[in-house]
C-alpha cells in the first residue's frame, strides 16, 4: 500500500502483429484501406495513367455520358474526360487532405501535450483556446477566413489544418494528463530532463494509437471540408481541378447532365468513407480491451 | 478457532477439478475436502489458480471450460445449472473478492446493496431488510451503522468497504464463505481487524471458510488447514501447525523460508526459490521441477497427491 | 556517528485540495540519514512515507522546510551543482510496470536514463550492458519491453537504472511490495549486494515491517506525516516505545500458527484520519488506547528515551 500521490500505470501494450491482425479483421477497414491505396495510386501516377490530358478540349464530344466511345466516365461541359479530371483532381484532394491532417496533428499534439504536462496557466490558457475554437463551426470559419486569404494549396491545408486540431488536443490532453504521473516520467523528470524531451522521448509513444485515429479520420474530414470550400468557389480555383470545384459547374449543368455531379461525389465518398473505415478499424485494433 | 473432529459431516468435497482456457490449463485436476465448521487456507502466488479455482466453483468464469466435481449439499456445483447457481450464490455460499472498491457498485448506496442481497434470497420486505442489514453492519464493525446505510462506497475508507462486503457475504448466513485475499488491500492494522472479524464470524456462525491468500503469515492465524497450489496444482495439504512444522514439499519448504522474519539478521541474504512462476512451462511432469533442488528423471512424470503420515498429502516423488 | 548524508529539516509538503482544504502529507520531519546508513521508513497509507523519499531524493519540492545533500542545501541549485545531485540521487518505485516506459526497450530506458544527463550515446550503451548485468539481467534482456519479462525482471530493469549514475543515495520505494514472495527475496538479495558493493546510503519504505527487518540496521516509523519513533532495528522490534508502533508490530501475521493463536493482539481503534483532517495534538490519539486529555491538546516532543532511540509520545510504552 502506497500514500503516494501519484499512481502506477498498468502496461499496455499491444504486440504490433496482433494489432495488425486485428485490423484486418475488420473488414471494412482492409477494403477502405485497399480503397484508399487505389485512389492515392491513380492520383500519383496520373501522367502516365490517365487516358489524355486535364485540360484536352473536345468540345464535340462534351457532355458525354459515362461508358461512352473514349470516355468511361463521360466528359464535362468542355469535353474534357471526366475520368482524367478525376485523377489529377485527386491529387490536390489527396495532397490537401493529407497536408491539412499533418498540421492538425502537430497543432493539436503540441497544444494538448504542452497543456496536459505543463499545466498551470499554459493549461488553463490552451484548453480555453481549445474550448473556444470548438464553438465554431468549422465550414463557416474556414469560410471566413478564406475570404480573406488567396486559395492555393499551402494557404487551404494551413487553414482547413487550423480548423480541425481541437478534438484530437482534447484527447491528447486527457491522456497525458494521465500519463503525467506515471512513475517513468517522474524518473526522467527526476534527471532533469526538460519538457520537450519528456514529452517527445517518453509520452508521444504511448499516445501513438490516438493520434493515428485522429490521422485517418482527420484525413477524411479534411478531404470533405476541402470539397465544400471548393464547390463554393473559396478553395481550389479552376483550371486547376479539385473534386470539390468539379461539382460547382456541374451543378448549373446538372439539368443537362447529371452525371457531372455524380462522378466527383462518388470520388469524394469513396475517399472520405475509406478513411473512416481505416480509422475505425485502428481504433479497434489498437484498443488494448479489445485484445481477446 | 474450530477444528474439523473426525465425526464432522463434510460440506464440500472437490473432486479433480480442472479449468482450462484453450489448451491452457489453470487449475489442473485439483481436489480437495472440507468439513463443516472448518476454514482452509488455499495458499500460492500470483498465477497458481487459487482465485481461478474460487471464481469456477462459484460458476463465475467466461470463456472456460471446466471439468471435475465439487459435491456441495448433495448437488455438484460444476455441472448445476444456472438457476440453481444463482440460489446458492450469496446465500448458501458467500463470497469475498479481493480489491474491496470495485467489488461494490459505485453508484448504489451501500445499505441498499446489502439489503438487495437479503430481500432477494430471504425474500424480506423493506423495513425487514434495513433492519437486517443495520444489524450485520454492527455485527462486521461499523460504527453509527444507520448513519452508514446511505454512504456510497468511495465515500468510505478500504477497511469500511470491505466490512460491508463481509456483511453482504454473510447477510444469508451462508454455509460456506470464499474470502478470495480479503486482506491484501488494506493497511496492516486494519488488515488485522479484518481478520479478527472473519476469525470471529467463523467461529460463531459454525461457518466454514475458504480462505485464498499468498500471505502464508494470514494463514497460519486464521486456518485449521492449508492446501498450497503451485501452477494449477495443488502440491500439499496439511493441518497447518503440521504445514509449518514439518513441509514435505519442496516449494512449501522454499516459500517457508524465503519469508522475511523480523528475528532474522539484518544484512543476511534470504534463501531464495530459483527462477520465477514464469519458468512452469513444462505440461507434462511435475510443473516445479524447472525450480526444484530436487528435481530427478522420475520428475517427468506429474506426481499425483498422496498420502504422507496422517492427514497430510503430498504431490513430489522425492519427499521425504 | 557518520557524517550525515541526507538531511530533512522541518521539512514539510502540503498539497491543496478543492475546498481551501489542505492535504498535509509530510508535517515537519526532521531526519537525518548517515553516509552508508540504510533507514528504513515505515507506515501505512496517508503516512507520508512515499512523499517524504522523493522529496529528499529530488522528485518533489518542499512546501517549507530545507533538504540538505552533504550538508548543502538543495533548493535552489544549479549548473554543475544541480548535475551532481541528480546523478548522486536516485529512486527504485513500486510498481515496476508504471517505473518502465511500456514503449522502450529495457536498454534504451536505461541509455535515455543517462543521455538526458549527458553521457554520450556510446557511453551510455555500455553503462546500460553494465548495470543491467550487474542487477542480474542477461544481455538480451536489453532489447526486451517490459511487458515481455516478468515483474521480477522489470524490477531488476529498475534497480539497474537507479544505479547507472553511480549514486550515492537511493531511495527504495517500496521495491519489492508489487512483487511475488518468492520474487521478494531475489530482488531484497540483489539490493543488499548492491549496497554492499557501491556503499550505498540508503532509505527504504515499505509499509511491511518483516521486510525493512531484513533491510535495515536502523527504522524510522511514521504516523500522518509526521515521524513518530525512529530507533536501531533490534531496539524498536524489541522495545517499541510507541504505541503505533506496538500495534504495527502486533498486527503483522506471523508465519507461525502456534505463535499466531497465543500472541496477545493490539487491535486500534477505527481506522488512519484522512490526511487533510488531521486531529489535534498528538496525531495518533483518536486510534490509541493509551490516549488522555493531555494527547488531544498537546503534540508530543521527540525525545531520546533509549539509546538511539527516539519517540514523540505523552505516555511512551516500555519505559
Amino acid at each position: 500500500m502506497s500514500d503516494s500521490v501519484v499512481g502506477a500505470l498498468p502496461i499496455v501494450a499491444p504486440p504490433r502483429r496482433h494489432a495488425t491482425r486485428l485490423f484486418f479483421r475488420h473488414r471494412l477497414a482492409a477494403l477502405g484501406l485497399v480503397v484508399v491505396v487505389a485512389l492515392i495510386l491513380s492520383a500519383a501516377f496520373a501522367p502516365w495513367l490517365a487516358p489524355y490530358n486535364p485540360d484536352d478540349i473536345d468540345i464535340a464530344n462534351r457532355y458525354a455520358p459515362p461508358l461512352s466511345a473514349g470516355h468511361l466516365l463521360g466528359s464535362d461541359d468542355l469535353g474534357r474526360d471526366v475520368l482524367t479530371r478525376l485523377m489529377y483532381a485527386g491529387q490536390i484532394s489527396l495532397s490537401v487532405g493529407v497536408a491539412a491532417m499533418a498540421v492538425t496533428v502537430i497543432v493539436g499534439f503540441a497544444i494538448g501535450a504542452f497543456a496536459a504536462y505543463l499545466g498551470g496557466w499554459v493549461d488553463i490558457a490552451l484548453m480555453r483556446l481549445t474550448d473556444t475554437m470548438l464553438c465554431f463551426p468549422s465550414v463557416f470559419l474556414l469560410l471566413f477566413v478564406a475570404a480573406f486569404v488567396t486559395p492555393s494549396l499551402a494557404s487551404i491545408s494551413l487553414m482547413i489544418g487550423l480548423t480541425c486540431w481541437m478534438e484530437l488536443a482534447r484527447v491528447i490532453y486527457g491522456q497525458i494528463r494521465v500519463l503525467k504521473s506515471a512513475d517513468f516520467v517522474a524518473a526522467a523528470r527526476m534527471v532533469g530532463a526538460p519538457a520537450w524531451r519528456i514529452i517527445l522521448r517518453q509520452i508521444l509513444p504511448n499516445v501513438m494509437a490516438p493520434i493515428l485515429v485522429a490521422a485517418t479520420l482527420n484525413t477524411a474530414n479534411a478531404i470533405l471540408l476541402e470539397s465544400y470550400i471548393s464547390f463554393l468557389g473559396y478553395g481550389i480555383q479552376p483550371p486547376q481541378a479539385s473534386w470539390g470545384n468539379m461539382l460547382t459547374n456541374a451543378q448549373s449543368d446538372f439539368l443537362v447532365d447529371p452525371w457531372l455531379a455524380v462522378m466527383p461525389g462518388v470520388a469524394i465518398t469513396l475517399a472520405v468513407t475509406s478513411f473512416n473505415f481505416i480509422g475505425d478499424g485502428l481504433r479497434d485494433a489498437l484498443d488494448p480491451k479489445m485484445r481477446r | 478457532m474450530m477444528s474439523g473432529s473426525a465425526g464432522s459431516a463434510r460440506l464440500l468435497a472437490v473432486e479433480d477439478l480442472t479449468v482450462a482456457f484453450g489448451r491452457a490449463r489453470a487449475v489442473d485436476r485439483v481436489s480437495f475436502t472440507l468439513d463443516a465448521g472448518e476454514t482452509l487456507g488455499l495458499v500460492g502466488e500470483s498465477g497458481c489458480g487459487k482465485t481461478t479455482t474460487a471464481m469456477a466453483l462459484m460458476r463465475l468464469l467466461q470463456g472456460a471450460t471446466i471439468g471435475g466435481h465439487a459435491w456441495f449439499e448433495g448437488s455438484d456445483l460444476i455441472a448445476a445449472g444456472e438457476e440453481r447457481m444463482r440460489e446458492i450464490r450469496g446465500a448458501t455460499i458467500g463470497m469475498i473478492f479481493q480489491d474491496p472498491a470495485t467489488a461494490l457498485h459505485p453508484m448504489i448506496p451501500v445499505g441498499d446493496q446489502v439489503a438487495e442481497t437479503l430481500r432477494t434470497h430471504r425474500g424480506l420486505g423493506a423495513r425487514q431488510a434495513r433492519a437486517r442489514t443495520i444489524d450485520l453492519f454492527r455485527e462486521v464493525g461499523i460504527a453509527a451503522p444507520e448513519e452508514r446505510l446511505g454512504a456510497y462506497p468511495h465515500e468510505m475508507s478500504g477497511g469500511m468497504c470491505q466490512r460491508v462486503i463481509i456483511a453482504m457475504a454473510i447477510a444469508c448466513s451462508p454455509r460456506l464463505l470464499l474470502a478470495d485475499e480479503p486482506t491484501t488491500a488494506l493497511d496492516v492494522t486494519v488488515q488485522a481487524q479484518i481478520l479478527e472479524l472473519l476469525r470471529g464470524i467463523a467461529r460463531d456462525g459454525a461457518m466454514s471458510m475458504i480462505l485464498i491468500t499468498h500471505d502464508l503469515g494470514v494463514v497460519a492465524g486464521v486456518t485449521d488447514r492449508v492446501a498450497v497450489m503451485y501452477a494449477g496444482v495443488i502440491v500439499e495439504t496439511a493441518p497447518t501447525d503440521r504445514l509449518f512444522a514439518d513441509p514435505k514439499h519442496p516449494y512449501t519448504q522454499g516459500l517457508l523460508r524465503s519469508i522475511p522474519r523480523l528475528d532474522s539478521g539484518w544484512d543476511e541474504d534470504m534463501p531464495t526459490i530459483a527462477g520465477a512462476v514464469h519458468d512452469a512451462g513444462a505440461l507434462s511432469g511435475c510443473r516445479f521441477a524447472p525450480r526444484c533442488p530436487l528435481a530427478a528423471e522420475a520428475c517427468r512424470e506429474a506426481p499425483p497427491l498422496r498420502p504422507f503420515g496422517e492427514d497430510h498429502e503430498v504431490a513430489c516423488w522425492r519427499a521425504s | 556517528m557518520s557524517e550525515a548524508l541526507v538531511e530533512a529539516i522541518g521539512l514539510v509538503r502540503h498539497y491543496k485540495l478543492p475546498g481551501k482544504r489542505l492535504l498535509r502529507a509530510v508535517d515537519g520531519v526532521d531526519l537525518t540519514i548517515g553516509r552508508g546508513a540504510t533507514l528504513g521508513l515505515v507506515g501505512e497509507s496517508g503516512s507520508g512515507k512515499s512523499t517524504l523519499g522523493r522529496t529528499l531524493v529530488g522528485l518533489q519540492n518542499p512546501s517549507a522546510g530545507e533538504v540538505r545533500f552533504e550538508g548543502e542545501t538543495v533548493a535552489g541549485a544549479s549548473g554543475a551543482k544541480l548535475v551532481r545531485l541528480r546523478r548522486q540521487r536516485q529512486i527504485v518505485f513500486q510498481d515496476p510496470s508504471g517505473a518502465l516506459n511500456p514503449r522502450m526497450t529495457l536498454g534504451d530506458t536505461i541509455v535515455e536514463h543517462l543521455r538526458v544527463q549527458g553521457f554520450s550515446r556510446a557511453k551510455a550503451r555500455e553503462r546500460a550492458t553494465e548495470v543491467l548485468s550487474l542487477a542480474g539481467l542477461a544481455e538480451a534482456f536489453s532489447g526486451r519491453y517490459p511487458h515481455e519479462v516478468s515483474g521480477g525482471q522489470r524490477q531488476r530493469a529498475v534497480i539497474a537504472r537507479a544505479i547507472s549514475t553511480d549514486p550515492a543515495f537511493i531511495v527504495a520505494d517500496e521495491p519489492v511490495s508489487a512483487l511475488d514472495v518468492s520474487t521478494r527475496a531475489q530482488i531484497m538479495n540483489l539490493m543488499r549486494e548492491l549496497r554492499r558493493r557501491g556503499g550505498l546510503t540508503m532509505l527504504f519504505i515499505s509499509h511491511d515491517l518483516s521486510i525493512v527487518a531484513h533491510m535495515c540496521r536502523e527504522v524510522a516509523v511514521m504516523y500522518l506525516g509526521q515521524v513518530v519513533e525512529r530507533a536501531p532495528r533490534d531496539s524498536l522490534f524489541r522495545t517499541p516505545l510507541h504505541p503505533y508502533t506496538a500495534a504495527l508490530l502486533s498486527a503483522i501475521p506471523l508465519p507461525d500458527p502456534a505463535l499466531e493463536r497465543t500472541r496477545t493482539r493490539i487491535v486500534l481503534k477505527g481506522e488512519t484520519p484522512d490526511p487533510s483532517a488531521v486531529p489535534s495534538g498528538c496525531r495518533f490519539h483518536t486510534r490509541c488506547l493509551r490516549a488522555t486529555e493531555l494527547c488531544a491538546k498537546v503534540a508530543p516532543e521527540t525525545r531520546a528515551l533509549l539509546p538511539g532511540h527516539t519517540v514523540a509520545c505523552h505516555h511512551p510504552l516500555n519505559v
